[in-house]
């Protein structure tokens, strides 16, 4: 299995001079399985330039994967140059959304309105397929199997773990680590944490031992108190969820858009600091755009 | 069983879909959301006490495309699976509907039902911390002392006519409403709520709580227990109205468990805080 990643940016596309090394493009991750099976994890606008390398390989059938259904996570779907080209087919798989009563279904379609886009859906020359997912239960593409985890954002968001003859990866989409949204003198708060901590008890379960685990890691844990519940995770969150769960590598994605390449290189590195790694624990990485790994 | 005609089973069903809120929760919900800064516990508190939106927000998680480990029946639980923001949204669609007016033509009063249901929740979670200890959660006594009249609300609001006729029928007659409900409509309001509980998957523990709350035949559990014991005690004391009027032959349900009513209201201590709070929320 391979891995590229070609959007690692979060909320919104951040290029210039500043975010060169990093890159400015929003969360797309390319996997390939031991089959060349294509699987894309996310359509932010990284997907674009992802694109443009695919042109050689139609007609194709690919599978895309959407965590959940934010601008940064979908932006680039319609430039998705696959879906404009006969003898394609693209599938995508998505959560159910129970605020709005639809499927992933929706995702293109609220995108290709005459006022934002010229296109209509209709008219896109590709074989497009939605597949609303069951949380929890595993999909079958090419030689991987993905199976979805519910997670914590402030819309419905999956985590997908990628399975392919041994080797794994796990990505989070956006994730917040589960709190408690009582006080400790509340009488509710036992029960909350019960509750909590079986959510992340099962979410490490849903890790465990994979290969890579690529994860939220937006904030420091100096800025996260001011930022709680806006969905996202910090650097210690993510290094400290690979630790439990055993990855064997993680890599901190989602970049704030106005973290620069040093001021990012600068917090990953107190992050790391902040906890010497024991023997066994994963290698820790920093998303880069066209970063790749091999497994 | 139901004599229930097809029509009337299909209209019921489809039209719980469009039920509103009650006005007080509705108001607060609107409230609270304006400020992005609301604090979960206190949009919590507001949803957990209006019967419509929890009875909505069950019916939502329990849906087959969150496959979850178990049946899901608390809104604290609700917001751990799906967060915050998702309830939140849920809520204001819910809010959305409309609020339920006080007044329809059933003449039932829906605030004093409220007030018996929030009362009796309360109840039923205090029974089962002092007399149920480790047979089931409190929780569960909460959702289904809140829910377990959820039939009536229906009735009032959907089967006006009907239900006018049924609880005149039990005041005239001094029988129970649920009597009259079978006479009338041809199901009672327990029946028509586990009807809407099973089509909405809730859990088997609570679907059964609402069906039989009223059939002594059934097998007894220790959550319908607590339940009717607490819906006794709710009527005795006058805490709401749900057009089922205290009956002085009425005897205490499991005595073996609970003694006399003088035991359990002596046990149970000073009830003012659950009344107050419920009327406070219900603004009766």
């Amino acid at each position: 299995m391979r891995i590229k990643f070609w959007g690692v940016r979060g909320s919104i596309a951040s290029p210039g001079p500043r975010t060169v090394r990093y890159g400015g493009n929003t969360t797309c991750i390319e996997v390939r399985t031991d089959d060349g099976t294509l699987i894309v994890l996310d359509g932010g606008t990284g997907i674009f330039q992802l694109s443009q390398t695919l042109v050689r390989e139609m007609p194709l059938d690919t599978h895309v994967f959407i965590t959940h259904t934010h601008w940064d996570h979908i932006q680039g779907l319609p430039f998705f140059i696959p879906i404009f080209v006969p003898g394609n087919t693209v599938r995508i798989h998505g959560a159910y959304d129970i605020v709005s009563g639809s499927g992933i279904e929706q995702v293109m379609n609220v995108q290709l309105q005459y006022s934002y886009f010229p296109v209509r859906e209709a008219e896109l020359k590709a074989r497009i397929e939605y597949e609303t997912l069951t949380v929890g239960e595993p999909v079958t593409v090419g030689d991987a199997t993905v199976t979805s985890v519910m997670l914590n954002h402030p819309v419905v968001d999956l985590g997908y773990r990628v399975d392919c003859n041994g080797k794994s990866v796990f990505f989070t989409g956006d994730h917040e680590p589960w709190y408690n949204i009582y006080d400790p003198a509340d009488g509710e708060y036992a029960e909350y944490q019960r509750m909590v901590d079986e959510k992340h008890d099962g979410l490490v379960e849903a890790i465990r031992g994979v290969d890579v685990l690529i994860a939220d890691s937006s904030y420091t844990v100096a800025e996260y108190p001011s930022k709680r519940g806006w969905g996202h995770g910090t650097f210690d969150s993510t290094i400290a969820l690979g630790r439990r769960a055993g990855a064997r590598k993680v890599v901190c994605t989602h970049h704030e858009p106005t973290r620069f390449d040093d001021d990012l290189e600068r917090a990953f590195t107190e992050a790391l600091a902040r906890s010497a790694p024991a023997p066994g624990d994963p290698e820790v990485l920093l998303a880069r755009e066209g970063m790749e790994i091999q497994l | 069983m139901t004599t229930l005609t097809l029509e009337v089973q299909r209209k019921l069903g489809t039209a719980v879909e469009r039920m509103p809120a009650f006005p007080q929760s509705v108001q607060k919900i609107l409230d609270l959301t304006r400020d992005i800064n609301c604090l979960p516990k206190d949009l919590v508190t507001v949803i957990e006490k209006d019967p419509v939106m929890t009875m909505k927000i069950l019916k939502i998680i329990n849906s087959a495309y969150y496959s979850l480990p178990a049946k899901i029946t608390s809104v604290n639980q609700s917001v751990v699976y799906l967060g915050l923001n998702t309830i939140k949204n849920l809520a204001l669609s819910i809010a959305a509907v409309g609020m339920l007016p006080r007044f329809n033509t059933s003449g039932f009063d829906i605030q004093r039902y409220l007030l018996h249901s929030l009362t009796t929740a309360a109840v039923a979670r205090q029974v089962a911390v002092q007399y149920a200890r480790g047979q089931l959660d409190p929780s569960d006594a909460y959702i289904a002392g809140l829910l377990h009249d959820f039939g009536k609300a229906v009735f009032a609001q959907f089967l006006a006519h009907d239900f006018h006729d049924a609880l005149a029928t039990s005041r005239e007659r001094g029988i129970p409403l649920h009597q009259a409900e079978l006479e009338v409509i041809g199901a009672d309001h327990a029946l028509v709520g586990s009807m809407l509980a099973t089509k909405w998957q809730f859990p088997q523990h609570l679907i059964a709580c609402i069906r039989d709350h009223h059939n002594l035949e059934a097998e007894p559990t220790a959550l319908m227990d607590c339940v009717r014991v607490a819906d006794q005690i709710c009527r005795k004391l006058s805490f709401g109205e749900a057009g089922n009027a205290w009956r002085e032959d009425e005897a205490i349900v499991a005595p073996q468990r609970f003694g006399s009513f003088e035991a359990v209201i002596e046990a149970l201590g000073d009830l003012e805080k659950i009344v107050s709070d419920a009327q406070t929320f219900a603004q009766v």
